[in-house]
């Protein structure tokens, strides 16, 4: 089985839209957006949910004030900021809280509960270019890399109980926690960036994480037309370091004209910047074969 | 006052947004503001404001080290700690360093004094001046999973470098709407949420909107590259009370300047007079003159 993870560093470089592209040129692939914060890829593949699971993950301190002696020593022992004093009331603001238990172990008067903090909910769909596996994050929460890890632990089962050979993932921008969780033992990062500053700057920080883990990579840049020097500079990086540059991809309204009918580029246009995408997905596919054989 | 820049997709403009703000400022209120990069992630404001750097720190989280010879194994860590970052396995006490949130529960708890605090990198806070302004950032060591804890570090260099009441200081803050990004927001009196006219663009304000709902902040819209009509965006703006304060035309020439690092407000003078506007509409945002928080 081969995993394919697409990433960027920076956002809005084109990882959804690409994902979705892919998804629908695959042909026996499990789908899966581990971008849990803000997923959007939904908004293309309109999935039907066949499952829905609460997602719980750690705990969140709550002061009960019926048996709070207002003592503040919660105060003086959160790291986090977390417990808010109001008069003579204190409360845990949940915002801050990371559940580490230390203000409800040593609350001398035990008035501290403990509950399961509900973070997310997971889904299992179906789509017209096969499963999808995703998620929601409830705003503000954490815990997103575990998540991410849940999501592609049932992929892959549903890869094996279906006899799919591929996953395909969308991945979160940045270099944090979902992003180090969207990598691990994946078999190709396909990195999007732009030819952009930051586009740039965003993608040799990825490609260090990548490095890092020591993930096979390659890499798509997009809009290579806004800055030919830029593009230039990526290229050159890329081949500095023995990586593939996996397609050029022009600044084109049709992307936005494909998203606005919930369409993936690929199904938009056959001709143009659809055949590129096409293109740079045979790329990929024999980028993940030459990696699987070495 | 503190404003953040906010958005839950990526990409949509909330750096330039935030570099054409700081560089508007002082045309506008005649005093500097601090711009604060905590897209600590994937830092970029640098690239815009170009300032020139006056110093750096690294900065670490506080994580247990053990003088293993004084433990008797009693588990008391590793039974409180939440994150896994401890444990006892027979008789071996294991950290693991990457996980420690640095609670320090496992310091408290411990009765023998075998555990004190060591040290692990997160990365470097770096400060300076650029033209219009202060600057302060955040850069995320390649590989630190978390980046809550070194935005926090470098929110205290902000108020360390720049104590004064009254202030203004404008945030870029990170995508999304999970943790870090609340962290860049939750301290801000004002947000402004910038979004494109997209599917994309606008599934992910509403996520934004949801999400930093909660904190009772004036909250404000930037729509950058428009010109696609997007009526859901404008209706539910609408029906939310949540202004729209800017609208920054699409423009591919405004693209290809973004792409060698120029800011918006330095394309043209058209562009330039949506930032001064924006910047004035920032501050009555904040004070109350528009926005659901205050009416």
């Amino acid at each position: 089985m081969t995993e394919i993870t697409v990433i960027s560093g920076k956002g809005g470089t084109g990882k959804t839209s690409l994902t979705a592209a892919f998804s629908h040129l695959a042909e026996n692939a499990i789908i899966c957006d581990l971008d849990v914060d803000a997923p959007d890829l939904h908004l293309l593949l309109h999935p039907e949910h066949e499952s829905e699971t609460v997602f719980i993950s750690g705990h969140e301190a709550v002061i009960d004030p019926a048996r709070c002696e207002s003592c503040g020593q919660c105060m003086d022992l959160c790291h986090f900021e977390a417990i808010v004093r109001e008069d003579k009331l204190y409360r845990v603001d949940p915002l801050s809280c990371e559940g580490c238990k230390v203000c409800v172990e040593l609350c001398p008067a035990g008035a501290i509960d403990f509950p399961d903090r509900e973070c997310g909910r997971w889904f299992v769909s179906s789509t017209r270019f096969g499963p999808l596996v995703h998620a929601l994050l409830y705003p503000g929460q954490e815990n997103s890399g575990l998540l991410v890890s849940l999501l592609r632990k049932k992929a892959r089962e549903m890869a094996q109980e279906s006899g799919r050979d591929m996953i395909i993932s969308d991945g979160t921008p940045g270099i944090g926690c979902p992003v180090i969780s969207s990598l691990t033992g994946t078999d190709l990062a396909v990195v999007v960036t732009e030819s952009t500053l930051s586009g740039r700057h965003d993608m040799e920080r990825v490609l260090e994480l990548t490095e890092h883990f020591k993930i096979p990579a390659g890499v798509i840049i997009n809009h290579y037309d806004l800055n030919p020097e830029v593009t230039s500079s990526i290229k050159e990086f890329c081949h500095n370091r023995n990586l593939e540059v996996l397609a050029e991809l022009p600044h084109d309204k049709a992307f936005t004209q494909a998203m606005v009918k919930g369409q993936t580029i690929t199904e938009y246009q056959s001709d143009g910047v659809g055949a590129l995408v096409r293109q740079s997905w045979l790329n990929i596919k024999a980028l993940a074969v030459q990696i699987k054989a070495a | 006052m503190i404003a953040a820049i906010a958005s839950g997709k990526g990409g949509t403009g909330k750096t330039t947004v935030t570099a054409s703000l700081a560089s508007v400022w002082p045309e506008v209120f005649a005093r500097r503001a601090v711009a604060v990069d905590l897209d600590v992630e994937e830092p970029n404001l640098h690239l815009f404001l170009k300032p020139e750097f006056a110093g750096s720190q690294t900065a670490f989280q506080k994580v247990p080290t053990a003088d293993e010879s004084k433990c008797d194994y009693c588990r008391k860590c590793a039974e409180l700690c939440q994150f896994k970052a401890i444990n006892v396995l027979g008789e071996n006490l294991l950290i693991f360093p990457e996980m420690c949130h640095a609670c320090g529960g496992c310091l408290v708890v411990c009765p023998r004094g075998v555990l004190t605090p060591g040290s692990r990198d997160l990365g470097e806070v770096s400060w300076g001046r650029t033209e219009s302004g202060g600057f302060v950032n955040g850069r995320l060591r390649v590989g630190e999973a978390m980046s809550p804890p070194l935005m926090r570090q470098v929110k205290a260099k902000v108020k360390e470098l720049y104590p004064e009441e009254g202030g203004d200081v404008l945030i870029d803050a990170p995508p999304g709407v999970s943790c870090p990004a609340m962290n860049a927001v939750k301290d801000s009196q004002a947000i402004l949420l910038v979004t494109e006219p997209t599917p994309f663009g606008f599934h992910d304000l509403k996520l934004a909107w949801e999400a930093f709902s909660p904190l009772e902040r004036p909250m404000g819209v930037v729509i950058n590259r428009a010109g696609w009509e997007h009526q859901e965006l404008n209706s539910f703006c609408e029906s939310q009370s949540l202004p729209i304060l800017a609208r920054i035309p699409y423009d591919r020439k405004a693209a290809e300047m973004y792409a060698k690092g120029h800011i918006l407000a330095d394309i043209s003078l058209e562009f330039r007079r949506i930032f001064l506007d924006l910047a004035r509409d920032l501050a009555e945002l904040q004070s109350g003159g528009k926005g659901p928080a205050h009416d």
